[in-house]
């Protein structure tokens, strides 16, 4: 047996847009308009797109690779012809071994069953067996956490609890090759930690990966290789971060002309004392250099910036007018120059720096990058969240029971 | 299709899953419960009388008890033929996120909305049992016929049923035109009414398939002698056609669904 778990060679799907005929009592008028009249029996809607093409990727045993894109560049299609749900149009496929996807885990479910019911009957769909169900039965309860509704009908259930129980039936497939897609979406923090961590366990136990996510952040943990994906094609097959790096190019490019600015920023640096950086130590100190060039003249200027997190939230901002300087303006042609000086105090993770040029009385944004670049903070601190509050344990103590504590 | 066979073997525990889903979710859904199996075969039933005693007032025959349990004895595996069909023209459409989502040979769809119809034809069957006792109909060898001719039956469900799910996969208005056959099929099926009773006319009607079913149904149980053999054969070769051609038109298709669903 070869140590290929899955293989793509130039794969293409081709998906037609827009109405086809759906109901005899629109087919059997446009056949004997054709029989009759000529008419092309396709002409109702010709257009067609490939959702993917020449895809062309191999994942070895025990490995794990994240497949990032924006909506529509074909991550959820080449899932499904992995998964044998679709056909391609061309191309060829390998899978060597159980194949089991955590793609919308609740789909096997039926709402008038109860919990207990349902895990059988999701388990059987997504390969199990009885016995194997009967043998994982504690754990997959424990897991989801509902012991006490496991005999309610899951229509009962909460959309969380739902969601919980199919991803506890799922994770315990066991595969040889693990798809997901999405699924971190589901429950609160604690359970996505719960579900990572199972992800986790999953890939250290030798069984090949296929993460599908939007979550950057996730992505970068899990996977040692990426994919991304852009209308179809593979712009990017590689290391993870730089891959992730190239998926914010992407979306990073300037929204308006730059010809329709009366002023911009022409250049954002990050860097440490060496040069520009993309990857720092949580802690550590960074500069960020922006310029901003005029093409008109401007008054009442400031520079903004901003770090958002993988979710868009803002965890830091700052401004050259916060931090005491006038506003400044330009005659057309010049530019004006600043460095900001961070200390770096935040949590492992993948954060955006976005920059601003903004006129505070009019409230007026002239120019802005969403993200202008990106940094990776590692960290050996083992924090989470967003900052690091650089925690030392400096005393820990167990107590054995008092001898007052009643037995019951 | 010799793979197809033995995947779907290898699935077989699911197959049993969804039929086991479908029975439960029925019962449950109804607060008639196992009633509900047994309705419909009992109107059948209950016109067929009707009709067979207006039959016997214009002809000035008496109504027979063996002629009310002729018409039993059809009525029931003609309410499992009605309802297994109708069950598996929604059976891919009615579990879209299975079909759309999770890898598995979709015939299991059909397939178990056939077997829980199964259930439910075998729920009124005992009931019918018991009133074939009270009716004093009798044992004979012939009922040994009653199994094979049962099993072509199942076999003409499953092939028309795996046709029929995917023709409403594809167009949303099959269900429709099938309802209306269903509608209609009973006046075209000897159910009510015996083959005989049309002279030499009544060879025809054998022509639809499931008419020598039903009536070989009827002469092992009631008449206890062995169906017409020639038109069993035809009925047979018939379920067989139906069921591989079926099965290799569904499985020709099954590429598609996830994409026209």
């Amino acid at each position: 047996m070869s140590d290929v778990a899955l293989r793509m060679e130039q794969i293409y799907k081709k998906f037609r847009k827009g109405e086809i005929y759906n109901s005899l009592r629109d087919l059997i008028p446009a056949l004997t308009g054709k029989m009759f009249k000529g008419d092309d029996l396709n002409t109702k809607d010709k257009r067609e797109f490939w959702a993917l093409q020449d895809i062309n990727f191999e994942v070895k045993q025990g490995e794990s690779l994240g497949i990032i894109g924006h909506n529509g560049a074909g991550k959820s299609t080449a899932l499904k012809i992995l998964s044998r749900i679709m056909r391609p149009t061309k191309g060829r496929m390998i899978v060597n071994g159980r194949l089991s996807a955590l793609i919308e885990v609740t789909a096997g479910f039926h709402p008038d069953l109860t919990g207990m019911e349902n895990i059988f009957l999701h388990g059987t769909i997504l390969g199990m067996n009885k016995r194997e169900i009967q043998s994982k039965l504690e754990q997959i309860i424990a897991f989801s956490g509902i012991e006490e509704f496991i005999e309610t009908p899951v229509k009962r259930y909460s959309s969380g609890m739902y969601a919980r129980l199919g991803f506890s039936v799922a994770a315990h497939v066991d595969p040889e090759v693990l798809i997901v897609d999405e699924v971190l979406s589901v429950g609160d923090f604690v359970f996505q930690q719960k579900c990572m961590d199972r992800i986790r366990a999953v890939i250290k136990s030798g069984t090949t990966v296929l993460f599908v996510s939007h979550n950057l952040k996730a992505v970068t943990e899990i996977c040692q290789r990426a994919m991304l994906l852009d209308h179809g094609k593979i712009l990017a097959l590689g290391e993870t971060d730089a891959v992730a790096r190239k998926y914010l190019e992407l979306g990073s490019k300037p929204s308006a002309t730059l010809e329709s600015k009366a002023a911009y920023i022409s250049k954002v640096r990050v860097r440490d004392r060496a040069g520009e950086q993309a990857t720092f130590e949580s802690g550590a100190t960074a500069w960020v250099d922006v310029e901003v060039t005029a093409r008109e003249k401007v008054d009442k200027l400031a520079v903004v910036i901003w770090f958002t997190d993988e979710k868009d939230y803002i965890i830091f901002h700052t401004s050259t007018e916060r931090l005491g300087y006038a506003p400044f303006s330009l005659q057309p042609g010049g530019t004006y120059k600043c460095t900001f000086e961070l200390s770096l105090n935040i949590a492992h993770g993948t954060f955006h720096l976005v920059t601003e040029i903004y006129r505070y009385d009019i409230q007026k944004s002239y120019d802005r990058h969403d993200p202008a670049t990106t940094v990776f903070i590692g960290s050996t601190t083992a924090v989470g969240g967003a900052v690091n509050c650089f925690p030392r344990l400096i005393e820990s103590e167990t107590a054995a029971p008092s001898t007052q504590s009643c037995e019951v | 299709m010799n793979q197809e066979l033995r995947e779907l073997y290898k699935y077989r525990e699911l197959l049993f899953m969804i039929t086991y889903r479908d029975i439960k979710v029925r019962y449950k859904q109804s607060i008639m419960g196992f009633f509900w199996a047994i309705l419909m075969p009992i109107l059948i039933v209950m016109s067929g009388v009707v009709v067979r005693y207006a039959y016997a007032m214009v002809s000035h025959n008496p109504l027979k008890t063996a002629d009310i349990a002729s018409v039993a004895v059809k009525s029931v595996p003609w309410a499992f033929i009605v309802s297994s069909i109708r069950f598996t023209c929604n059976s891919l459409t009615g579990n879209r996120d299975l079909v759309v989502k999770i890898y598995f040979p979709k015939e299991i769809f059909p397939m178990a909305a056939v077997l829980a119809c199964l259930f439910d034809f075998f729920v009124a069957f005992s009931a019918l049992t018991i009133l074939l006792v009270f009716m004093k109909v009798g044992v004979s060898i012939y009922l040994l016929w009653v199994p094979v001719l049962l099993f072509v039956m199942v076999l003409f469900c499953l092939g028309i049923g795996m046709i029929m799910s995917a023709a409403s996969l594809f167009f949303r208005d099959v269900k429709y035109i099938v309802e209306v056959f269903l509608t209609f099929g009973i006046f075209f099926t000897p159910v009510f009414y015996d083959v005989h009773m049309f002279g030499a006319m009544g060879k025809w009607l054998f022509l639809n398939p499931v008419a020598p079913i039903l009536d070989g149904l009827a002469a092992a149980i009631i008449r206890h002698q062995s169906p017409e053999l020639h038109w069993f054969m035809y009925s047979l070769v018939f379920s067989l056609a139906a069921f591989l051609s079926g099965f290799v038109l569904f499985k020709h298709l099954e590429p598609a669904f996830a994409e026209s669903i």
